[in-house]
């Protein structure tokens, strides 16, 4: 690839330019200087001299002189345009102009713009903002840009992306609580335990946690299960299973099931963990794609989906 | 009037004024001889004379038409707003009682093929009616040179007065006349902004120096582009700028009509009196008296034949008819004809006749099933527009055990300038069903709404087939509450998990 990237090519495309520019010059004041002989009335066209395969002519209608003045005008705006703005191969141009610089200013620009609003809001509770219906609005679209995608456009979540709306929290559902997910983001760990554990511990284990939230299950696995959910699984969900917010573990007696609730899914969740290749589930920190304004209104949003109504 | 005729010059361009300098410059054989000529030519003023008759009366017709619509209909209302306003920032063009949305935009390209099957249909019959009667062009031309013979006179006293140093008398003369162009410029261009923000409240704008920089910059460029096309450029634009001048030709055919002038009636030409038989002389109709080159706005001499400069304004046939009249020669020397009837001598009848021919009608019916689909289409146009857009990241979810969960973004557009509530509904699986949504919807006028819509069905309906995994077809039914028609059916999928 170094090929292509070598200054060379800067070089070859500024003189690709410049001799094209002084072409069209040269062409230009060579047609300006053009005569071509105008026939006596009656004794055939008048063309332009110019004649391809033995017979074809091209009429000369002559433009007007001021057009001609419009084509070296282009010239010189070409080379204004390229001693200002980048063009000439690797040079920058006077004005320092780069698409990225643009692009921030605008960005800029328009964030000085919005800021009174979020301002506003940022000095209100966020308890205060979620009654609010035009923040409201506001976290709404903003939740379909930026959260939607793994927590659903209802922020209802999916199979291992937690449900916004239905008041069980795995982090905490206190308005610094959901900021601080959203800022510095989470990271949970299930780890696998089909290693440690015999299959049949593991579907004693499943009874067990069944039982917890009342699903039907093996009461005699059940109890077999019960010691071992003390030894392995206590130490983050609880000893009554009913989880831990520290570290979002679930409550598992509440009938939420982030990964399902079927004894397969129960199984494969005890035995080989849940998290991506690392043995990690994130939700990924959001500090440094949002500003305080913005995590402020999808605070007050998320949490007045299970406060608000 | 049995005089020959005042001839100016018999150059190429007759009516052309030459600079002093250029005149100075040019060499004029005494014996016609090859010239040498360059490829960039110095533009020769063109003081076309005023004309009056059947098509310059047809042409003010149009004018004033177009005009009267252009100016006025800005300043009409309609159920308390403007009647016609092209509001791009709020991307709505209201037109009388309808509004559009950029989901329309449909019907600006039935417009525009309209546009031009119109412009086929009318130059396979008669060349160049656009740019001869309606084209802006030519119309603010007519304007503008009205205003200078008012000023400035007539082609002779324009003349003169051109060639004439400047002086003081001149010089009022001619600041009066670019301050009255600048003046219709500018109302020109201030109407024309009219129709993209309300006119009314741009007067007050306009008339307290509270313009916005963009509302600036328009009015003073379409009023200059105005001044500069109509007092300044003129046949240019027809001539160099316009591309529908240059492919115009491949919509003629041998039966168009086009200005002609007869030449077997007409030559030879030369001046004669009134008194004597033309015949007897030797001579044909024409008397050479050159009006038909001075009355031309781009300057030709139509007596050469068919031009690519020809705007087919027909100030030549006036120009010539009136002439004739004096001479007591028949009108019509030179006049519409086509080639056809020209060659094979045929009838205006016969001519005309000729007018519907495979092409025309083939145009014609073009033209008339696409604007009848278009008004019908316009007549049943759906108020309300509906999206379904289904949630990406997550396929389907299982609520409570059971419960089969699938979420959409449904998207409702209330087009119309009144509020309407809604109400929704889904079909297509059994016991398919809305989750969480309070029915009927309500929309304020000419809004949108965006709902995260959830759908449920039961694995295992009462007393129905349990639905199969996999994709199902669906129908989502928004109903407006106080009138049946106003409905929209859209069809997206319902997945049930493995």
């Amino acid at each position: 690839m170094s090929d292509f990237t070598s200054d060379a090519w800067g070089l070859y495309v500024a003189l690709l330019t410049l001799i094209s520019i002084a072409a069209c010059a040269v062409l230009l004041f060579v047609l300006g200087r053009m005569r071509v002989k105008k026939p006596a009335p009656g004794q055939g066209i008048e063309t332009t001299g110019h004649v391809w395969d033995g017979d074809l002519a091209e009429y000369n209608n002559p433009l007007p002189r001021w057009w001609m003045w419009l084509f070296y005008a282009t010239i010189v705006f070409a080379l204004v345009y390229l001693a200002l703005y980048p063009g000439l191969g690797k040079l920058s141009g006077a004005f320092g102009w780069t698409s990225s610089g643009a692009y921030a200013s605008e960005v800029h620009d328009f964030d000085a713009k919005i800021q009174p609003l979020y301002a506003k809001y940022l000095a209100m509770d966020p308890t205060a903002v979620a009654a609010d219906p035009e923040a409201r609005a506001m976290g709404e679209r903003l939740f379909l840009n930026y959260c939607s995608q793994c927590h659903g456009s209802d922020a209802g979540g999916s199979k291992g992306f937690p449900n916004l709306r239905d008041g069980d929290w795995l982090y905490g559902g206190e308005p610094q609580m959901i900021k601080t997910s959203i800022s510095g983001g989470r990271n949970g760990i299930m780890p696998p335990f089909g290693a440690a554990l015999s299959g049949e511990n593991v579907r004693d284990l499943v009874q067990y946690v069944r039982s917890l939230s009342g699903l039907p299950s093996d009461n005699l696995r059940a109890q077999l299960g019960k010691p071992l959910f003390s030894q392995n699984c206590a130490a983050c969900h609880g000893p009554d299973g009913k989880g831990n917010q520290q570290i979002g573990a679930p409550n598992l007696t509440d009938r939420i099931w982030l990964y399902g609730s079927t004894e397969a899914a129960i199984t494969e969740t005890i035995s080989k963990g849940r998290g991506d290749a690392s043995g990690v589930t994130r939700m990924p920190a959001h500090k440094d794609l949002l500003d305080d304004g913005k995590i402020q209104m999808l605070t007050a949003y998320v949490w007045g989906l299970s406060n608000v109504r | 009037m049995n005089a020959p005729v005042i001839l100016e010059d018999r150059e190429t361009r007759p009516t052309a004024v030459i600079s002093a300098a250029a005149r100075a410059r040019r060499v004029i054989p005494i014996q016609p001889t090859s010239e040498e000529v360059a490829l960039y030519e110095i533009r020769k003023t063109i003081h076309p004379r005023a004309v009056h008759g059947w098509f310059a009366g047809w042409r003010w017709t149009l004018v004033f038409l177009t005009q009267a619509v252009f100016y006025g209909v800005p300043w009409l209302t309609w159920n308390g707003r403007q009647a016609v306003l092209f509001d791009l920032g709020a991307r709505k063009f209201y037109l009388f009682g309808g509004v559009f949305w950029p989901q329309d935009v449909i019907y600006l390209s039935v417009l525009l093929i309209i546009s031009a099957l119109s412009l086929f249909l009318f130059t396979a019959i008669a060349g160049r009616l656009w740019c001869g009667y309606a084209c802006p062009q030519t119309v603010y031309t007519e304007i503008f040179m009205w205003i200078e013979r008012k000023i400035e006179g007539d082609r002779l006293a324009r003349v003169r007065l051109d060639a004439a140093p400047l002086t003081l008398d001149k010089f009022v003369i001619k600041a009066l006349k670019h301050t009255a162009w600048f003046a219709v410029a500018l109302w020109t261009g201030y109407t024309f902004v009219g129709y993209f923000t309300p006119i009314r409240d741009l007067g007050v704008a306009a008339i307290t120096w509270q313009l916005g920089p963009w509302e600036l910059f328009w009015i003073l460029f379409y009023g200059i582009a105005t001044y500069g096309n109509a007092g300044w450029l003129r046949e240019q634009v027809c001539k160099y700028m316009c591309p529908y001048a240059r492919f115009q030709s491949v919509m003629f055919d041998k039966d168009t009509l086009v200005i002609t002038y007869d030449r077997a009636r007409g030559e030879p030409r030369g001046g004669r009196s009134k008194a004597v038989d033309p015949r007897a002389q030797g001579l044909g109709d024409c008397v050479d008296c050159n009006i038909c080159v001075q009355v031309c706005p781009t300057g030709i001499d139509i007596r050469k034949g068919l031009q690519y400069e020809c705007i087919g304004c027909a100030a030549c046939i006036d120009g010539c008819d009136q002439v004739m009249d004096k001479m007591g020669y028949p009108k019509g020397l030179i006049r519409y004809t086509t080639e056809n009837a020209l060659a094979q001598g045929l009838t205006p009848r016969a001519m005309w006749k000729r007018v519907f021919r495979l092409r025309t009608l083939l145009y014609g019916a073009g033209l008339m099933v696409i604007t009848g689909v278009a008004a019908a289409s316009l007549a049943m146009r759906n108020p309300l527009k509906v999206d379904i857009i289904r949630d990406r990241g997550a396929l389907a979810r299982e609520t409570i055990p059971g419960q089969i969960e699938n979420v959409y973004r449904l998207q409702v557009m209330n087009t119309e300038e009144r509020a309407r509530s809604y109400t929704i509904s889904a079909a297509g699986l059994p016991g398919l069903a809305l989750a969480g949504l309070e029915q009927p919807i309500e929309l304020t006028a000419e809004s949108t709404k965006l709902f995260a819509l959830r759908l449920q069905a039961p694995l295992e309906p009462p007393g129905g087939v349990a639905p199969a995994a996999g994709p199902h077809k669906i129908e989502l039914t928004v109903q407006a509450v106080d009138d049946d028609k106003v409905v929209r059916h859209e069809q997206s999928t319902f997945i049930i998990p493995r």
